[in-house]
């Protein structure tokens, strides 16, 4: 169940944004308490071991490394390309996608397995009631 | 359990037809098919029809008001891009049981143009371009990009495929396209995401393909056996868990567990087939599955399209119809479309592009969710 949101900041743009008021936002996972399993966002079973009910939400690492991606020259209508469709594994588990930024986007200059962090900032679009959304993107760790 | 024959199959050409409906265009490929085997709607005990984006519409029983309502029982199935491939295991499945000695599998589908999906959303706002994309080039694109990182497969490896299906084409006047299309023209077209160019995604088209299916005891009471193709094998699976696959869609397991069932059940192995249809939706996703139905070995996928094996006169040709790249990939039809063209060489059909002496080919589909669907077929002495 996710709560509705009645607050007027900005909302997460998916149910696994945390945005706690008093801490740093975090991505939350659930993690299979038999077979050691990470999943991103809630689930309560798991596909992996079938336990079904084993499930603990955790915190997902703000660190992983970007197991795959793409260089998207040509989206949906509205999306502004080019930008990097990327895959990262976090560190402790979890596979996610998101765009990877703060990078030429180009073939050339990123590299599979670089690490990478998580950053939270505003999504850059607004829905039909105009509400902000907070999305997490993911950018180079050495420019940490 | 009694076999079961390919008796009848065809497909129309691949294109676009915006003037004709799908019951229509499935119609017209059904009475093909029939007429392929000499029979009539009236021999049908069953009929499975796949189609994909109007799954809601009683497909089956429109064609069946098109050609032919004789009352029997219609399955219509949906199963992404592995739809085609569903119903016509279904058909196969139903003869297996003993349920129906003859029925009739069509797969039809009417396609628009540009990306599929829209990336639009009901409630908050669309993540397309934020938290990256789920185009299906783009999800192609990254599994191609693994493979790279896996095994340094390059760019243009990945664009030899889209030539050498394009090449395939030539010879197939059923195809969308039939023209030459060199390395250099795949790998300049406009980058759609890196390194699938325009030119190394399945075009999409309208189509439908159609096949009747039988027992033994039926193809031997109506004296088709001349023509008829065994099905030596059909097997199914959906995505089994892997680390990755909720985030990034594992075509690569659920194919590798689909084929070691398909050889189990046909009792041969990958150096016995004589030519492929898969899935190359993408130009990526065809080195991935040269590797998952083990035409060569692991992380051999590059080198293989290299060396020329899957080309037309190579150990094993691939997607001689053309493939999904320059045939076309109408969803639903596709899976069906695969059966028409392994069968029409084993049949020694083929025309221009027969794979001389045929005995074995084998069909391969997937469907983003997952499915994945391959058949085994034999010629018949
Ligand atoms: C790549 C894609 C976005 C291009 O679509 P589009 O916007 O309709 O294409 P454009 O209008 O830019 O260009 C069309 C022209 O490019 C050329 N072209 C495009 N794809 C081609 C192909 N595979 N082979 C040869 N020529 C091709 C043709 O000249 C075509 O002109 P025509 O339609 O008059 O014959 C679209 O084909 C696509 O998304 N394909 C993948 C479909 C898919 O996801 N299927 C499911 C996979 S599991
Ligand atoms: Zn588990």
């Amino acid at each position: 169940m996710t709560e509705q949101a009645v607050s007027t900041g900005p909302l997460p743009i998916v149910p696994f944004v945390k945005l706690p008021e008093d801490a740093e936002p975090y991505l939350e996972g659930y993690k299979c308490q038999a077979c050691g399993a990470v999943y991103v966002g809630e689930r309560n079973t798991c596909s992996k071991c079938f336990a079904t009910d084993k499930m603990e939400a955790v915190k997902l690492a703000g660190t992983g490394r970007l197991y795959t991606y793409t260089v998207v020259y040509r989206s949906f209508p509205g999306t502004k390309v080019p930008f990097v469709s990327a895959v990262v594994d976090l560190d402790g588990g979890g596979t996610i996608k998101g765009n990877l930024i703060n990078i030429e986007p180009d073939p050339e200059k990123i590299n599979t397995d670089m690490p990478v962090k998580v950053v939270f900032a505003d999504a850059g679009r607004q829905d039909k009631q105009g509400n902000s959304y907070i999305s997490y993107f993911f950018e180079p760790a050495e420019s940490a | 359990m009694s076999d079961v024959y390919v008796v009848g199959t065809d497909m129309i050409k691949f294109g676009r037809f915006p003037d004709r409906t799908v019951p229509k265009m499935g119609g017209e490929a059904a009475l093909m098919a029939l007429a392929d085997a000499g029979l009539s709607i009236k021999d049908m005990q069953a009929f499975y029809c796949g189609n994909l984006m109007q799954s809601g519409n009683t497909i089956g029983q429109k064609i069946l008001a098109e050609i032919g309502q004789t009352g029997i029982p219609v399955v219509n199935c949906a199963n992404a891009c592995a739809t085609g491939a569903t119903a016509f295991r279904e058909g196969w499945t139903a003869i297996k049981a003993g349920l129906y000695d003859a029925v009739l599998c069509v797969g039809v589908e009417q396609m628009g143009r540009g990306l599929l999906g829209s990336g639009d959303v009901q409630e908050g706002i669309p993540t397309e371009g934020i938290l990256g994309s789920n185009t299906m080039p783009t999800m192609f694109s990254e599994l191609g990009m693994e493979h790279q990182r896996k095994y340094g497969t390059t760019f243009e490896q990945f664009a030899k495929v889209s030539v050498k299906n394009h090449h395939h084409s030539v010879a197939n006047p059923k195809s969308m396209y039939q023209i030459e299309t060199p390395l250099d023209v795949v790998m300049n077209a406009e980058m759609i995401s890196y390194p699938n160019t325009k030119l190394m995604c399945s075009v999409n088209v309208d189509g439908a393909a159609a096949a009747v299916i039988m027992s033994e005891k039926k193809v031997k009471e109506l004296g088709l056996m001349s023509r008829a193709v065994r099905v030596k094998a059909s097997a199914m699976t959906s995505d089994p868990y892997t680390p990755h696959n909720l985030t990034l869609p594992d075509f690569n397991t659920c194919t590798r567990m689909c084929v070691e069932q398909a050889y189990e059940m046909a009792g041969v192995g990958p150096e016995d087939v004589n030519l492929v249809e898969l899935h190359d939706c993408f130009a990526t996703a065809e080195i991935m599955h040269y590797e998952n139905l083990g035409l060569c070995d692991e992380g051999m996928g590059g080198q293989l399209i290299d060396s020329g094996a899957t080309q037309h006169g190579g150990r094993v040709p691939v997607n001689v119809s053309g493939g999904l790249l320059s045939k076309g990939h109408p969803l639903g039809a596709t899976g069906i479309a695969g059966i028409y063209e392994i069968t029409t060489h084993l049949r020694g059909e083929a025309g221009a592009r027969q794979v001389e002496g045929a005995k074995i080919g084998m069909t391969h589909v997937v469907g983003l969710g997952n499915a994945c669907a391959i058949h085994i077929l034999e010629k018949v002495s």
